[in-house]
């Protein structure tokens, strides 16, 4: 038995979808419906989300393997089993996902007035499908789970989203599917030599450079779109403008984080010659990534347009962060992973709580909010200055820790993604000005309100998670050090190994 | 003689005789009587199949095995949705005729007889009586200009497919002396006496075939038919005459065919690639459902294909398994078709879907669940099948048919996703008419299987398994 003595990640991946069977049963006419739906929701996501404590709770710092182990038989014949358990990397995101969850219950509130039931259901099922593939040990579980996040994901976009949600629902549909099919042939090639879809065993798979290299584009396809990297990024600001904040949130606060994920947990472990082959592309990449959407986003007239190109960007540097493949570079983009988990989040939520009053997302139809709404300027400051990276918030210590890791690998690596603080901190404070500072000119803006009690709870505690992040980073840091290190360690024995074996051929 | 292993076919012929006396007798209107009765019948030989003795039999014209039975059981039970899809239908559109489930029920004998056929005359004796069969159902609505269409066109192509499914098992014969499958195996032990007109012959043969399945290059047939033929009979046709086509190809290519995998893999793998292809473009531009499901059913085929072309075990473990999840969904999605009316008249656009979400919540879900899996979706049932045939693919190093095979399914899955866009993001229809519980059943039992059929898998992997293995032994 686990640490936690009961299946603790099975009950997390799957009480969401408890919760949606209660809400199914809510009989009445569609007001009940609509305020019992979100009360179960909301309920069910919290008891998710304390349950998940324990995770903090009784996770195992010292230990870099697979913790909360559980398995169950599920295709005996061809050597799949049902398999969760979290390491130090993974935890944290567990955790992000059921944290976030009930934010974004909490954001819909108010703003979600039309099929209100279905819209709950499918963030429910959201959190079982993004829980289950941050636990899910077995290949196959991970990508069922992962290509399931599409469903409920294009549903919201589609249905509960802007004026072009059609067009980028699709969009995000299509993009991310044609790569995650890759990464299904990937997987199944996986599976032919190894025999079996266990991630554990599979880490401690030596396979062939050849077929690292294949294998490594595969799983380049599906992971560069949903992180997304430079050129394959164009769904994203479609998604976020288009998406119901909640939406937006959830995007950028977890989806995201899969593609970076599924770098850290297959292609680096499991590849890594190909990795270090492929590393300078990718780099570059990053680097075109943030230089060039930085620029894009220093152009946008739309808040959250502006805000995504900002994700695009800063996922950048923690795909940099990665293939550096040193310890701190790594610890650096899982740390900047959830940073911009939480602030990306919360900047969503702040375009969605001035939007919720104005119904534009227009930087030009705003200005001097600082007048009628303090609270609510101060919270912006906040995150701005997070994403921004300021010292003392949670963005400083992730790209600080990637500078160094990449200093030790190029200083002109270091430099170009060093530009992406300088030109954020730009766009960052550029928009701020415009939307908070200024004079009140509008007259729809005179009677705008501040911060309703609702939307003060959705914040606090994301300002402190923000500030502990940034003032005390080791309390998280600490989860993934070992599994780091054990990582970094194994990449550089199996480079030796394969530099001793080319020198014993040659 | 052991004549016994034929009890399951023999019984449900004379239940269907029985059925068709009983309906010619009757003055009364008895179309829902003789439906239940062959549901009935079509149930008792389930029973029968799953009970019965195994072997060789009829002077090796009939093989009862593993593989038979698990092929004969997914076959009745298709035949069994289908039939009970027609109830509701037929009442409708005035086609209230007993000779309707009856004619099922044979189509549905000769497929079980092609199921286990083991000899080229007992595979086209069972060909033969399930075309039959077919080609009157899909002219069945015989005032409606494009049913009688659609069962003539049908009936055409359907006598050029049997031709040269015919002069094809007459080249193998002269070639090789034999029609038995387990004679033919024993002379191509060795591939190098197959010589140049036995491989023609193969080829005829797989081209008959192929238009059974409606493979590209032979699948023209099916666009016109799927539309003109009445929604139950294409829902039919789309369902149990596939798997039992499907798994004789897989006998034959298998069997007497199986050590000349290097002749016949390379065609498998065109027919498939293209399959795919033109079943993930050619429905992009559908505006009729019923002509996508078409496509959309060609596409399928390529799947399968996929699986036969590895030519090994696992390959045709991915085709049953493949055709286990394609029944339950297509048959799922059929009932969801055929409950498209609209004050009386059946609609088959896709934009008649506009808004269901909002209309009819539990049609549209289930409708999506359908869509997903067709898409393959994971956990949806469409993905597993998937996962099992392209496992095959890699197994045997096709990597281009596997690539193939992926693109196509992600282009696929636009116009899967397009019609669950229609249901849920687009402005609502008038609503359609209430929906009879018969075709409730059937969409919920098809949703129900395509959902949860990702969390016990391993009962049926476990019978394909040991059925293709029947095949290898």
């Amino acid at each position: 038995m686990n640490a936690a003595g009961f299946p603790i990640l099975t009950l997390l991946t799957f009480l969401p979808l408890v919760g949606v069977a209660i809400i199914l049963t809510v009989r009445g006419d569609e007001a009940v419906v609509a305020a019992n739906a979100r009360w179960m929701a909301l309920w069910t996501s919290l008891v998710i989300f304390v349950m998940s404590l324990v995770l903090w709770a009784k996770f195992d710092l010292a230990d870099p393997g697979f913790q909360f182990v559980e398995s169950a038989s599920w295709l005996p014949q061809v050597g799949l089993t049902y398999k969760m358990g979290v390491d130090g990397i993974s935890v944290l995101f567990v955790l992000l996902a059921t944290a976030l969850t009930p934010i974004c219950i909490l954001a819909s509130w108010e703003s979600i007035t039309t099929r209100v039931r279905e819209y709950m259901i499918a963030f429910l099922v959201l959190e079982t499908m993004m829980v289950g593939m941050f636990s899910a040990l077995d290949f196959l579980v991970f990508y069922m789970f992962f290509e399931g996040v599409l469903i409920p994901m294009y549903l919201i976009i589609g249905i509960w989203g802007g004026p072009r949600r059609v067009y980028a629902a699709l969009k995000f549909f299509l993009y991310t599917l044609a790569g995650s099919l890759l990464m299904l042939l990937a997987l199944l090639a996986m599976w032919n030599q190894a025999g079996t879809t266990d991630i554990a065993v599979l880490m401690h798979t030596v396979f062939a450079p050849r077929m690292q290299m294949w294998l490594f584009v595969a799983f380049f396809a599906s992971f560069a779109v949903k992180v997304p990297m430079w050129p394959v990024h164009t769904w994203l600001p479609d998604a976020h403008v288009e998406a119901p904040t909640a939406g937006s949130v959830i995007l950028a606060g977890v989806l995201l984080k899969m593609g970076a994920y599924g770098f850290l947990r297959f292609s680096v472990p499991m590849l890594p010659d190909a990795a270090a082959y492929f590393a300078p592309y990718i780099y570059t990449l990053s680097v075109v990534a943030v230089i060039y959407t930085s620029l894009v986003a220093l152009a946008q007239t739309d808040m959250k347009k502006l805000i995504a190109y900002s994700s695009v960007a800063h996922m950048g540097v923690v795909t940099i962060g990665i293939f550096t493949f040193n310890a701190q570079g790594m610890s650096g983009a899982l740390f900047q992973m959830l940073s911009h988990g939480i602030v990306a989040a919360a900047l969503f939520l702040c375009v969605g709580v001035i939007y919720d009053r104005m119904h534009t997302r227009e930087i030009a139809r705003y200005g001097g909010l600082a007048h009628r709404m303090p609270a609510y300027a101060l919270t912006f400051m906040i995150f701005t200055m997070a994403s921004v990276g300021l010292p003392g918030t949670a963005g400083f210590a992730g790209e600080f820790l990637v500078l160094i890791g990449s200093f030790k690998v190029n200083i002109w690596l270091a430099f170009l993604g060093g530009m992406g603080m300088i030109l954020g901190a730009i766009y960052m404070l550029y928009l701020y000005r415009r939307i908070v500072f200024g004079a009140l000119q509008r007259a729809d803006l005179k009677g705008i309100l501040d911060l309703s009690p609702r939307e003060v709870a959705i914040f606090v505690p994301l300002v402190i998670v923000t500030i502990w992040m940034g003032v005390y980073p080791s309390s998280f840091t600490q989860f993934f050090d070992a599994s780091v290190g054990a990582m970094v360690d194994h990449h550089q024995a199996a480079i030796a190994a394969a530099t001793k074996l080319a020198g014993v051929i040659r | 003689m052991n004549w016994t292993i034929a009890i399951p076919e023999i019984v449900l012929s004379l239940l269907g005789m029985g059925i068709l006396i009983f309906g010619v007798l009757q003055k009364r209107n008895t179309f829902h009587m003789c439906s239940m009765l062959t549901v009935g019948a079509l149930i008792f030989t389930m029973v029968l199949v799953v009970s019965g003795a195994s072997g060789l039999g009829y002077s090796g014209l009939f093989l009862a095995d593993s593989y038979a039975v698990y092929v004969k059981l997914l076959v009745l039970a298709a035949s069994v949705l289908g039939i009970v899809v027609s109830l509701d239908y037929n009442e409708h559109e005035n086609l209230r005729r007993f000779e309707f489930p009856v004619l099922m029920l044979f189509a549905t004998v000769g497929m079980m007889i092609m199921a286990s056929a083991s000899n080229m005359m007992s595979l086209y004796m069972g060909v033969e009586l399930q075309s039959l069969a077919i080609y009157v159902l899909a002219a069945f609505a015989r005032d409606d200009l494009r049913s009688s269409e659609a069962g003539l066109k049908y009936f055409v192509l359907g006598a050029l497919a049997s031709g040269l499914l015919l002069y094809g098992i007459s080249l193998v014969y002269g070639f090789s002396g034999s029609m038995a499958f387990d004679h033919l195996a024993f002379v191509l032990a060795d591939p190098s006496r197959a010589s140049a007109g036995l491989v023609v012959g193969i080829v005829f043969v797989v081209a008959g075939l192929a238009f059974k399945i409606s493979a590209v290059p032979f699948h023209m047939w099916t666009p016109d038919v799927y539309e003109g033929a009445p929604t139950p009979v294409t829902a039919f046709m789309a369902t149990a005459p596939k798997v039992a086509a499907v798994a004789l190809f897989v006998r034959v290519m298998i069997g007497p065919f199986g050590h000349l995998v290097s002749q016949w893999q390379q065609l498998i793998v065109l027919v498939s690639i293209g399959s795919m292809a033109l079943g993930a473009l050619a429905a992009i531009g559908q505006g009729n459902i019923k002509r996508l499901m078409a496509y959309s059913s060609i596409g399928h085929m390529g799947y399968i294909l996929v699986g036969l072309a590895a030519g090994t075990q696992v390959g045709v473990r991915g085709v049953l398994i493949y055709l286990v999840t394609y029944v339950f969904t297509n048959a799922g999605m059929f009932a969801c078709l055929v409950a498209m009316r609209r004050r009386g008249r059946a609609v088959e656009r896709i934009a008649d879907l506009g808004g269901l979400g909002k209309t009819d919540p539990g049609m549209a879900a289930a409708l999506t669940i359908f869509l997903f899996s067709m898409a393959g979706i994971p956990p949806f049932a469409g993905f597993i099948g998937k996962y099992f045939v392209f496992v095959a693919a890699v197994n045997t190093g096709l990597w281009t048919l596997a690539v193939i095979g992926m693109v196509a399914s992600a282009i696929s899955a636009f116009y899967y996703i397009r019609i669950i866009k229609v249901m849920y993001f687009d402005a609502p229809e008038a609503a359609f008419d209430a929906r009879p519980s018969s075709l409730s059943v059937v969409a919920g039992a098809g949703a129900l299987f395509t959902t949860v059929f990702f969390i016990f898998p391993a009962p049926v992997v476990a019978a394909a398994e040991a059925a293709a293995k029947v095949l290898f032994g």
